[in-house]
């Protein structure tokens, strides 16, 4: 394999060597596939010089190419039929997920390409770039184009496509395991899907972290064969794994404190945080939500005696004040970053040498990522501190330790398209150029998340964007796009083009609100204006406000004073605990390897000889008033408390799983007499409380837990319970924007989200009662599956415990209990209808007339 | 003039439970506007026994396809699940007079864009009882095709039915489609509701596909002078009562 040993031409070798460099063994190897027409993987830890193997084939390509005597400068223009242009488009693009980085990738470009003198242009394109600038750029594209995977939707949905793209020789997707995991990763899946249409001889290059499944990130990088099944390596893209850095030292912090039995705000752990941040150089913080992190930020500056460097970022901040601390890391001015997700993608940070982890790591995958984080330089061991907030967190980090030492990986498994996506494609390639049914067909079908599409879906999806894909076929007249004499659709008017391209995107965000600092009033008339703003929250989460109470954001302790249209007007507050606490789950639930794991720890009192010593007096003590069950059993508890009867399990599936579990049991138990009260969920456990004493029918015979817990409550209870869903509506919400049903703006105007949010959960409402097979509805279930609701998990987990369930009937809490149980009351409970809200608040109203 | 916001005895124990819509509702919601004693149903309609008379406002008919005219294809479902609502309500209360309390159709084109099996719906809801169209700023022009009589107001005894509410006493209007926002223990619940004191009373919208304004906006303090005028909450079966004091913004 004489590929495997490419050669750098000399410019090359000598740029290496004058930095005291030598070519890794993988950006040769990437060199070798390409330079055999080879689409490929390259699968690297952060530091291993991924993203200059990528483009190194380009560079020496381009390189190549300029010795040869026709030079860019003197290509011809051409027509193009819609206007004049240079001859020939661009040869690289290059798609990340992230703006910033694709900004950031294309500064650290320039300084080979101008050490080199290479004659080659690159430039970015995203949100930010000048009307004029993204003209030119259709114009007279650059060799090198910086993007996103929006910005590719929407030049292919121009009439220059297949200009632009049709010299095309290789697309770079960067950051490709985050990609993949998202709607975007379906709409970029398309985008490249047509890519390979316009510009047959297209080769990829995928770089991506370290993932449980490299085969279905092949598949994602080479189109898939019309007909499925028969595949073999011609269907995936090659794979080179780059040499596996040092293994990081990961530990967890070994506190002295006594470690709490709920609760995430790791507060126990303040001063021995502050002293790990105090004997290193810079640390990043990582938490796992927005509040979070508001509350680590807010602790440390707390106990700040030394006046650290400490910065706050998270997604919900101004750009400007993230751009900010993104500037001072990289310059090393700061000790420590406490962050979200925000900073999990590969943007350069600098010289972190420690990464602590506070809370639940979640998985095992997105540790290792976090943890890469700490260290650029591939030989050096990363160091990570994991700091677990609560017991149970002390034995997901146990078991995330093992993981990593194996360096075993949990990313989930690659998406089926979403139905949503596909119909923002087929409206955008109407938009490009008129299509043919018979050949989008099997365009879409290239793309690996589309591969098993079937004809009557990719019908449906045509048939909705045409008129709307009701049963009740009403809206002939007022069709997007129409077929013509010749077969091919196009659109019906120039304005659905603009609509389109106005409307582009697959993100869409919770209604956010901004939130303003303004004076206190003491008037309840005069609503001060002006101020300061200080970032955007869920519109969710101010609804559940009443004016003057408290909670935290942007590192301080706010006041709520109005909503005034889209903005929240907040005031300093005196207060030193806010009234709310707004702690929202963690965003990602905990990975089913990870569950595994913790409940092979429980199951195993060997394996308890490694946790800390308050947690195991805990496990035995649980042992001995209760029991802990074998691996793959479920248990389930029942006591009494305060006059209520209470029910736990332990399914450890993760909160969105449970509290649909929670959603479900309780309207089985209401149905079967036993007047369910409420229910709270954590990661770990389940607890649902009700007036009947569910123990007692358990012993008696009259209440069959296989039968509770029987996967049957997935059909009919699940469907009567989505009718209602907020969850549900939120989730339709998203597929009928990304599917244009709902345009977020108009040409001149941008509908307030606020109105969108009731319009959606009408249609919603209507759609269900009368076309519950609507393809919206599909997308919208598909994604409940996975998403909000989580009910793929829930169903695997009700078939695999079964026949496995076991019962123990308590006089008292057990000591396994005691953590869901402290949720209650602090956490918002479930499961009940918001009529019963309603006359709740008329009881409390009479009491206080009464009283 | 007295308000009172009570319940009675609906005197019907027989469709307790029956499952049929209506019938839900062992007590029914009075409301007394002026003199007269008023039913307000948890559907959004209200029935004056003594005319059996029934009112209902904003049906927004056609909103689907209006919208869809326009290049956003909402569902064109709505106008049959609305009149199949108001078929309910006619069934149960069997009134000698219904009035439609404008914005019926969502645009001046919407009569002419009925399905015929709708056009069809509202000819039997219309046949045995008088139907009166009043006139709104949607729909401000008498249409052919679609039955009944058109006015702009409508005075019986001592209340008038108008679309744009005037603040008159004695006056039922529609037009501001009132919704009310109760937060309890961090859950907010957000519903259609009557907004009513002693001498006026504004109804919910109707129409399947129309939102609403919070009555914490100043178009209802305007029109109430101030908050002391009651919500009338939409629930399942029954309404909850409210003040718009008690209620929240946005």
């Amino acid at each position: 394999m004489t590929e495997e040993h490419a050669q750098l031409p000399d410019v090359f070798a000598r740029w290496f060597a004058a930095r005291g460099w030598t070519p890794r063994a993988h950006q040769l190897a990437l060199l070798g596939k390409a330079r055999a027409g080879r689409s490929s993987l390259l699968i690297a830890p952060t530091g291993g010089g991924k993203t200059l193997a990528g483009f190194l084939p380009t560079l020496v390509e381009l390189h190549e190419q300029a010795e040869k005597p026709k030079h860019a400068k003197d290509r011809k223009l051409v027509s193009t039929g819609s206007g004049i242009r240079r001859e020939g488009g661009l040869h690289t693009l290059y798609i990340s997920p992230l703006k910033a980085l694709a900004v950031d990738i294309a500064r650290n470009l320039e300084a080979p390409v101008a050490e080199m003198k290479l004659p080659i242009r690159l430039e970015t394109r995203t949100g930010d770039t000048p009307a004029s600038k993204r003209q030119r750029q259709r114009r007279d594209p650059p060799d090198i184009l910086l993007t996103t995977p929006e910005q590719l939707a929407l030049l292919l949905a121009t009439a220059d496509a297949p200009y632009l793209f049709g010299s095309l020789k290789r697309v770079i997707l960067d950051e490709l395991h985050s990609l993949v995991l998202s709607k975007r990763g379906d709409l970029l899946s398309l985008g490249l899907a047509r890519l390979f249409t316009l510009a047959p001889a297209l080769v990829t290059v995928g770089l991506s972290a370290t993932v449980a499944t490299p085969d279905e990130l092949c598949r994602f990088l080479v189109p898939q064969p019309p007909d499925g099944e028969a595949s073999g390596s011609q269907n995936l893209a090659d794979l080179v794994i780059a040499q596996a850095g040092a293994q990081p030292n990961v530990s967890m912090l070994d506190t002295t404190e006594r470690l709490p039995w709920a609760g995430h705000s790791a507060r126990h752990a303040l001063n021995e945080v502050y002293d790990l941040i105090k004997t290193h150089k810079t640390t990043l913080i990582f938490v796992n939500t927005r509040s979070q992190a508001e509350f680590m930020f807010q602790s440390l500056w707390g106990i700040n005696d030394d006046n650290l460097a400490i910065a706050l970022h998270h997604g919900s901040l101004d750009v400007a004040q993230r751009r900010k601390v993104e500037d001072a890391m990289a310059a090393g001015k700061l000790r420590a970053v406490v962050c979200t997700s925000s900073l999990d993608l590969g943007i350069d940070w600098g010289d972190v040498d420690l990464v602590i982890n506070i809370g639940a790591p979640k998985g095992s995958s997105r540790l290792l990522q976090r943890i890469g984080r700490a260290n650029h330089r591939l030989d050096e061991p990363s160091k990570a501190v994991l700091v677990p907030s609560n017991r149970f967190e002390v034995l997901e980090c146990t078991a995330a330790i093992g993981a990593v030492a194996e360096n075993a990986q949990d990313t989930p498994p690659l998406r089926t398209g979403a139905l949503d996506v596909l119909a923002q494609h087929v409206l955008g390639r109407a938009v490009g150029e008129p299509f043919l049914s018979d050949e989008l067909y099997d365009e879409v079908r290239a793309a690996a998340p589309y591969a098993k599409l079937a004809r009557a879906d990719f019908d449906a999806v045509v048939d909705f964007v045409a008129t709307g894909g009701y049963a009740l076929k009403a809206y002939e007249r007022f069709a997007k796009i129409r077929q013509g004499k010749d077969g091919k659709w196009r659109i019906t008017h120039p304005n659905v083009a603009q609509r389109y391209r106005m409307n582009i995107g697959t993100i869409v965000e919770a209604d956010m609100l901004k939130v303003r600092l303004v004076r206190s009033r003491r008037s309840t008339t005069v609503i001060p204006r002006g101020g300061r703003v200080l970032g955007q929250v869920e519109e969710y989460f101010i609804e559940g406000l009443t004016p003057g109470d408290t909670f935290v954001f942007a590192g301080e302790i706010l006041k709520y004073e109005a909503l005034v249209e889209n903005e929240v007007y907040v005031s300093r507050s005196s207060a030193t605990d806010p009234k709310v606490p707004a702690y929202e789950g963690g965003k990602f639930p905990l990975s089913t390897y990870l569950a595994a794991r913790v409940r092979g720890i429980l199951a195993d009192p060997k394996a308890w000889q490694a946790l800390p010593a308050q947690v195991r007096e805990w496990l035995e003590i649980q042992q001995w008033r209760s029991l802990l069950p074998p691996a793959g059993d479920l248990l389930v508890e029942t006591f009494p408390r305060a006059a209520k009867n209470y029910l736990v399990c332990y399914p450890f599936e993760g909160r969105l799983a449970h509290q649909t579990l929670g959603m479900l049991l309780t309207r089985r138990l209401e149905r079967w007499g036993l007047k369910p009260l409420g229910f709270v969920a954590n990661e770990y456990a389940l607890a649902v409380w009700a007036l009947g004493d569910m123990g007692l029918r358990i012993a008696k015979g009259g209440l069959s837990l296989k039968e509770l817990f029987a996967e049957d409550m997935l059909g009919d209870d699940l469907e009567a319970w989505l009718d209602e869903s907020a969850l549900m509506k939120r989730t339709f919400r998203t597929c009928a924007i990304i599917a244009g049903l709902i345009e977020r703006r108009f040409p001149g105007e941008e509908k307030t989200r606020r109105q969108l949010t009731i319009s959606t959960d009408l249609v919603y409402d209507v759609l269900r009662k009368h076309q519950p097979d609507h393809i919206l509805l599909r997308a919208a279930r598909a994604d409940a599956a996975t998403g909000l609701l989580d009910i793929k998990r829930l169903s695997e987990m009700l078939s695999r415990v079964q026949d496995r369930i076991v019962h123990k009937r308590l006089d008292h809490v057990s000591p396994l209990a005691v953590p869901v149980m402290l949720e209650i009351g602090r956490e918002r409970v479930y499961g009940e209808a918001a009529d019963t809200l309603l006359a709740e608040a008329a009881d409390e109203l009479i009491k206080e007339a009464m009283n | 003039m007295s308000f009172s916001a009570h319940s009675r005895d609906s005197g019907n124990p027989d469709q307790a439970g029956t499952g049929a819509p209506l019938s839900r509702g062992r007590t029914d919601h009075v409301v007394t506007l002026s003199v007269v004693s008023l039913i307000c149903d948890p559907c959004g309609a209200l029935y004056w026994p003594e005319h059996g008379l029934l009112a209902v406002s904003d049906l927004h008919l056609e909103k689907g396809s209006s919208f869809a005219r326009r290049g956003m294809l909402l569902p064109p479902y709505d106008t049959a699940a609305t009149l199949a609502r108001l078929t309910k309500l006619i069934a149960h209360y069997a009134p000698r007079l219904v009035v439609a309390l404008g914005d019926s159709f969502h645009d001046g084109g919407g009569p002419s864009r009925l399905a015929s099996q709708d056009r069809d719906s509202i000819a039997t809801l219309q046949r045995g009882r008088e139907w009166v169209w009043i006139t709104g700023n949607h729909d401000p022009e008498p249409a052919d095709g679609i039955g009944g009589v058109f006015m702009h107001t409508l005075t019986i005894d001592a209340l008038t039915f108008r679309h744009l509410p005037s603040g008159a006493a004695g006056e039922v209007a529609g037009h501001l489609h009132p919704v009310a926002k109760i937060s309890h223990r961090g859950r907010a619940v957000r519903r259609r509701c009557f907004a009513a004191d002693a001498a006026r009373l504004v109804m919910p919208a109707f129409g399947e596909f129309t939102g609403g304004l919070n009555i914490r906006d100043a178009a209802f303090a305007d029109l109430f002078g101030t908050l002391s005028f009651t919500a009338h909450m939409l629930g399942e079966d029954r309404l909850y009562a409210f003040t718009a004091g008690r209620c929240l913004p946005g």
